[in-house]
């Protein structure tokens, strides 16, 4: 390999780095179907590590490898088309579309990766769907690795692909930015399929690491990527609260593996250029006037990340930030954090008589975590008995490591009978 | 494209409207399929008789085997369709979400599968 080609090579590395998904976008666009598309792309990426190094790294790279990735398609199936009478239709379309708008066109090329995400995100596809279909089209990510982050096979992560692209070619789901009058439920679509990617990657569902790094660093990826897209305040709010949870990242769990609470963390270590990001981007949504759950979740986060010591957090703002999420989207998961959030404000037996009133209604007798705060406020009043039966209840409703250790942990600090495992 | 729109509703809840709501749901149709008429939306469209009036059929081994009621008992019965012609999934699901039982049952959209046949 002569020194050109190596840079040739290099050049074509780096820009399919930096814009293969936008290629793709633009080629599903003009080519109506994700597999031609995506083969199409690599054939113009293919075309270009051999042709660039005599011709040159052409002027606007983007728009040579779609018009590349366009000619090879066209020209594959028109050589089928010989065979195949069904494929005349389609050859006849490119031919009346050689005048479309102009592939390098910014605004185009924009509202074609808005079209990609709004596809991906259907809400007429299954949520697995749209989770492993965004991370490989919008994100790059291949199946394997989709399938290493979710702990799952990657022939079923391959084939909820698969079976997602075929809903969209079939059920005929268009390659569109939806209208205004849709465009708030749609979005919400979008922003949950980030939320549970960056959750997924923050908390992991099961298994001995509480934190999947990679997932959450792709969820602010393309929680970026929406805001710079369509800065609406709860894509804004969103953006915030992933990267004010990702502040804590590395004090959520002590070397060994242990869950360090909030009020315990050493917040010396907290990332403070991203808890500036998040904030600034909370008083943006906040500003809108139209924000919702993300942005209000954001703003709770934002008063824990700048109280200096956690015995300086504001919990009367916390606690009127989650009435005021209650009042747009009522839960019993904001009810019970409010009642914690009360009881730091108030005192345990305040919170105590809160979360007592939301576990006699039945609502949160499954879930690990309204018995781990009972038992945390019957500890701190005092009553060790019912703390321990408490802390018992949510260790048998927990299946993550280091959760469990966690509760493990306080139950041997009240002291009494052995722990046993189960 | 053309969407086959099969509107499930709970029967119990619509034979409890009392007579004046009931009326008023009607019209609420009658004015619906109006509208995707002069959209172009409509192909055609027809409600069913009660799930009690429901025969259902199959022949195993060439004998005919007949019982009463319908294919699956399921809280929702499947009352009535809409055949439309939409542009996509999203138009379809535009003209679904008028269907005035949107609102209390339920509108499955499915795409009509299309048959190259000589």
């Amino acid at each position: 390999m002569t020194q050109d080609e190596a840079r040739a090579r290099e050049v074509v590395e780096a820009v399919y780095r930096s814009d293969s998904r936008r290629v793709l976008a633009t080629l599903i666009r003009l080519l109506g179907d994700f597999d031609l598309a995506e083969e199409a792309m690599h054939e113009a990426f293919a075309t270009a590590v051999l042709r660039w190094p005599s011709d040159g790294v052409p002027d606007n790279p983007r728009a040579w490898l779609v018009s590349a990735g366009r000619f090879k398609a066209i020209d594959g199936i028109r050589r089928r088309a010989r065979f195949d009478a069904s494929l005349h239709r389609l050859v006849e379309q490119f031919d009346r579309e050689e005048a479309g708008p102009s592939a390098g066109d910014d605004d185009t090329v924009e509202d074609d990766q808005l079209r990609l995400i709004f596809t991906c995100c259907h809400p007429a596809l299954p949520p697995e769907g749209q989770i492993a279909l965004t991370l490989r089209e919008v994100c790059g990510l291949t199946t394997e690795e989709i399938a290493r982050a979710f702990l799952a096979p990657a022939p079923t992560v391959a084939q909820r692909i698969v079976r997602a692209k075929s809903k969209i070619r079939d059920a005929r789901i268009p390659y569109q930015i939806p209208a205004r009058a849709e465009l708030s439920d749609r979005l919400d679509a979008v922003l949950r399929v980030v939320y549970l990617v960056f959750n997924e990657g923050y908390s992991a569902s099961a298994g001995a690491s509480v934190t999947r790094h990679d997932l959450s660093a792709e969820a602010i990826r393309l929680g970026r990527l929406v805001v710079e897209l369509l800065p609406e305040p709860e894509a804004i709010g969103l953006l915030a609260l992933m990267l004010l949870h990702e502040s804590r990242r590395d004090t959520r769990s002590s070397p060994e593996g242990d869950l360090v609470l909030l009020a315990d963390q050493d917040r010396s270590r907290w990332d403070r250029a991203r808890i500036a990001e998040g904030s600034a981007l909370v008083q943006r949504a906040l500003a809108s006037r139209r924000f919702g759950p993300y942005t209000l979740q954001a703003a709770i986060a934002a008063v824990h990340a700048e109280a200096p010591a956690a015995e300086d957090t504001d919990w009367g703002q916390i606690v009127g930030l989650y009435e005021v999420l209650l009042r747009i989207e009522p839960s019993p998961v904001v009810e019970l954090n409010r009642a914690a959030a009360v009881a730091m404000r108030d005192g345990p037996a305040a919170g105590l008589a809160l979360v007592d009133a939301i576990l006699a209604r039945g609502d949160l007798g499954q879930y690990y975590l309204a018995h781990s705060a009972r038992a945390d406020l019957c500890r701190r009043l005092g009553q060790t008995d019912e703390a321990r039966a408490a802390y018992r209840r949510a260790l048998a409703l927990t299946r993550q490591e280091p959760e469990r250790r966690f509760l493990e942990r306080r139950l041997r600090e009240l002291g009494g009978e052995r722990v046993s495992r189960g | 494209m053309r969407y086959l729109c099969l509107i499930y509703d709970d029967e119990s809840t619509v034979s409890a409207m009392p007579p004046g709501a009931s009326d008023a749901f009607m019209q609420e149709y009658f004015s619906f399929t109006d509208a995707i008429r002069k959209s172009g939306h409509y192909l055609g469209g027809e409600a069913l008789q009660p799930v009690s009036t429901a025969t259902t059929v199959r022949v195993r081994n060439g004998r005919t085997a007949t019982t009463d009621g319908p294919f699956a008992e399921t809280k929702e019965q499947l009352g009535g369709f809409y055949l439309i012609e939409a542009r996509d999934l999203n138009d379809a699901i535009q003209v679904a979400a008028r269907i005035p039982s949107a609102r209390m049952g339920s509108v499955e959209v499915r795409p009509i599968m299309e048959f190259d046949r000589p």
